[in-house]
């Protein structure tokens, strides 16, 4: 016998460990789970675990001091070896986990994991799914730039609706009254400390629930969960049709795994991180604060909700879907599980996908937002370089018209385009908006004077198909 | 244990033995539970008291003109760096009448800029405008800009420090 496998079988003898873990990883699995559909949750595991080794990483460079967080980003992008590697995996490993853990989610839902005896299992996952979202967050804030700042206050002021206890929870995110040197320690308390203690706590429930409980098998339609008969079902199905989970399962999540890690670390060396803003500046207002991808659809809906309602909608809307998904198997916890026998539940999942996908599109551009970069009216798109015409065109784009109204192509959409307007409006009727304003458009009768108001309109009654 | 050593003499030592433990446990957290929590709600509580920053001298300023000032809010920590920097729209109405706006939407905190041209405040984030007094032209904000305190003290125009406005309902 050679000494490493005498010195194994002493260590196996001391310490048992290959014992108690070698049945674990080999209990037997429902054959048909062992399928690509069933990928997901490892991969947002292996990708949390690239989060914890480059955020370690992070953490051996980084300086959580409001005052030199910005420099320190600039040093590991631009000077450390593999910093700029690191930084690029931690944030897309990031967008990677939020994505691979909404697909997981997705596929439980319509595989119906959750229902008798794994209530437990979807629970504590919607918790997790928090936990990721706050990971998100802090993340984004803890890149201390311009953008950071703003996210910040953005959330504080979210926090400030909340009836009753709004000021406090506001003064508590932020740490005190300003954003300041209190702010950036207390958000890299909850992104290095709190909540990835809470995370690794929650996931060790949750797979130790999975080893409790079992795989799910792959969903038949007209095989309804019994909760009477259910667990002896399954019992019966792994002892006669189960496979070991390690490696006959397995090597499916390790491929699958092994091709996001490999993706998150190709992106991370072509594109790298994500550039810095300018940096944490509150008296900068020239700022665009816009958060990361996986909140552009939530920023959407901050900006399209209807203001009378508003405070309900960002108050106890995102309460109202963390409730809703919290108690989803209390919901239905028996009966079909196969997407076939569940049309609702393919329709929430398609609408959830629709809605999400449009709100998304929409936050990109951002049409209710000025377009302060908006590029002047030439002499060309005015057509004239004298006259009121012209000085029309110009006090459109001296005069704040253009950040929100288009003409041929150049200025902002939160306006109706005016390209054509002088087919559609009379001259009386482009004073009167013009004076009075109207829908989401400010009065200017108090700005202008009359003489650039009566320019302004023949600028405008000049915008017509045949001019 | 078998039945027969379980005399009811037994079972209450056991559970005075159990409750102590408990008791003990529970004493502890509190008792170091209370600094530690207490530090972290601390900011709750303990607010900054509010100073006059002065921002420049009153013939810098143009009458009719909104300008951005800058200043430091009112007890920055010692790394603070730029982030103890703030700023507010200022408005020079007259020879001794301002106006202080803070920088922040009323809608969610965003930082509204002056433009002059069109003699508005918009905001970059949700299309939130307001008119040269503060109130709202349009978007979503659901009162007019907050205000600051302003004053002339020695030659000097003053802001006093206040918190961010948080907008409740």
């Amino acid at each position: 016998m050679g000494s490493l496998k005498r010195a194994w079988l002493w260590f196996e003898d001391r310490t048992g460990l290959m014992g108690a873990i070698g049945p674990i990883i080999k209990h037997p699995v429902p054959a048909n789970s062992a399928s690509w559909f069933y990928v997901f949750g490892s991969a947002t595991l292996f990708a949390f675990m690239l989060q914890v080794a480059t955020g370690v990483a992070l953490a051996f460079m980084y300086v959580p001091s409001a005052g030199e967080a910005y420099q320190s980003l600039q040093y590991i992008t631009d000077q450390t070896t593999f910093g700029r590697i690191v930084r690029g995996m931690h944030n897309w490993g990031a967008s990677a986990m939020i994505l691979l853990l909404g697909i997981h989610m997705i596929r439980v839902y319509m595989t119906a994991s959750y229902k008798f005896p794994r209530e437990m299992h979807w629970i504590s996952g919607v918790v997790l799914w928090a936990l990721t979202v706050i990971m998100a967050f802090s993340g984004q804030v803890v890149r201390w730039d311009q953008t950071a700042v703003w996210s910040m206050i953005v959330a504080a002021e979210q926090a400030g609706r909340i009836p009753f206890i709004g000021t406090w929870v506001a003064d508590f995110l932020i740490g005190g009254g300003t954003i300041g040197a209190a702010t950036l320690s207390r958000m890299f308390a909850y992104h290095v400390f709190i909540v990835p203690a809470l995370l690794f706590l929650f996931i060790g429930f949750h797979l130790y629930l999975v080893i409790k409980n079992g795989i799910s098998e792959f969903p038949q339609a007209g095989k309804p969960v019994d909760p009477k008969t259910y667990r002896e079902e399954y019992k019966a199905l792994v002892k006669k049709k189960g496979i070991p989970f390690w490696p006959d399962a397995a090597w499916r999540d390790m491929v699958f795994g092994f091709i996001v890690i490999t993706t998150i670390l190709l992106i991370a060396i072509i594109i790298g991180p994500p550039a810095l803003g300018p940096p944490p500046n509150p008296s900068n207002l020239d700022a665009l604060p816009v958060p990361d991808w996986y909140f552009i659809f939530y920023f959407a809906f901050l900006a399209l909700m209807p203001p009378a309602m508003e405070t309900y909608l960002m108050v106890f809307g995102p309460l109202l879907v963390g409730a809703l998904l919290f108690f989803l198997p209390f919901i239905s916890n028996k009966g079909e599980r196969s997407p076939l026998r569940r049309p609702w539940a393919v329709a929430i999942v398609a609408l959830t996908i629709v809605s999400i996908s449009g709100l998304w599109a929409i936050g990109i551009s951002s049409p209710w937002s000025p377009h302060f970069d908006a590029k002047p009216l030439t002499v060309e798109i005015i057509g004239a370089d004298s006259g009121p015409i012209y000085r029309g065109g110009m006090d459109f784009n001296e005069k704040g018209c253009l950040y929100c109204h288009t003409i041929s192509g150049q200025g902002g959409l939160r306006g109706p385009d005016l390209t054509y307007i002088g087919d559609r409006l009379s001259a009386d009727e482009l004073t009167w908006r013009i004076m009075n304003g109207g829908l989401n458009m400010p009065g200017f009768g108090g700005t202008l004077t009359n003489k650039e108001l009566s320019d302004l309109v023949i600028f405008l009654k000049s915008r017509t198909k045949e001019h | 244990m078998s039945e027969k050593t379980k005399t009811s003499e037994e079972c209450s030592r056991r559970q005075f033995f159990t409750h102590i433990s408990i008791a003990l446990g529970s004493i502890a957290a509190v008792m170091v539970g209370i600094p530690i929590v207490g530090s972290i709600l601390a900011p709750i509580v303990k607010k900054p008291r509010p100073i006059w920053r002065p921002v420049g001298e009153l013939k810098s300023f143009t009458v009719g003109d909104i300008v951005k000032v800058s200043f430091i809010d009112s007890s920055p920590l010692p790394w603070a760096g730029v982030t103890a920097e703030t700023a507010a729209w200022l408005h020079r109405k007259g020879q001794e009448e301002f106006t202080c706006f803070a920088v922040n939407c009323a809608h969610l905190g965003c930082p509204v800029r002056w433009v002059a041209g069109a003699k508005l405040f918009m905001c970059p984030c949700h299309g939130g405008v307001y008119y040269e007094d503060g109130s709202v032209a349009a978007g979503p904000p659901p009162r007019g800009l907050y205000n600051y305190p302003v004053r002339l003290h020695n030659g000097q125009v003053e802001i006093l420090t206040s918190p961010i406005p948080i907008t409740t309902i």
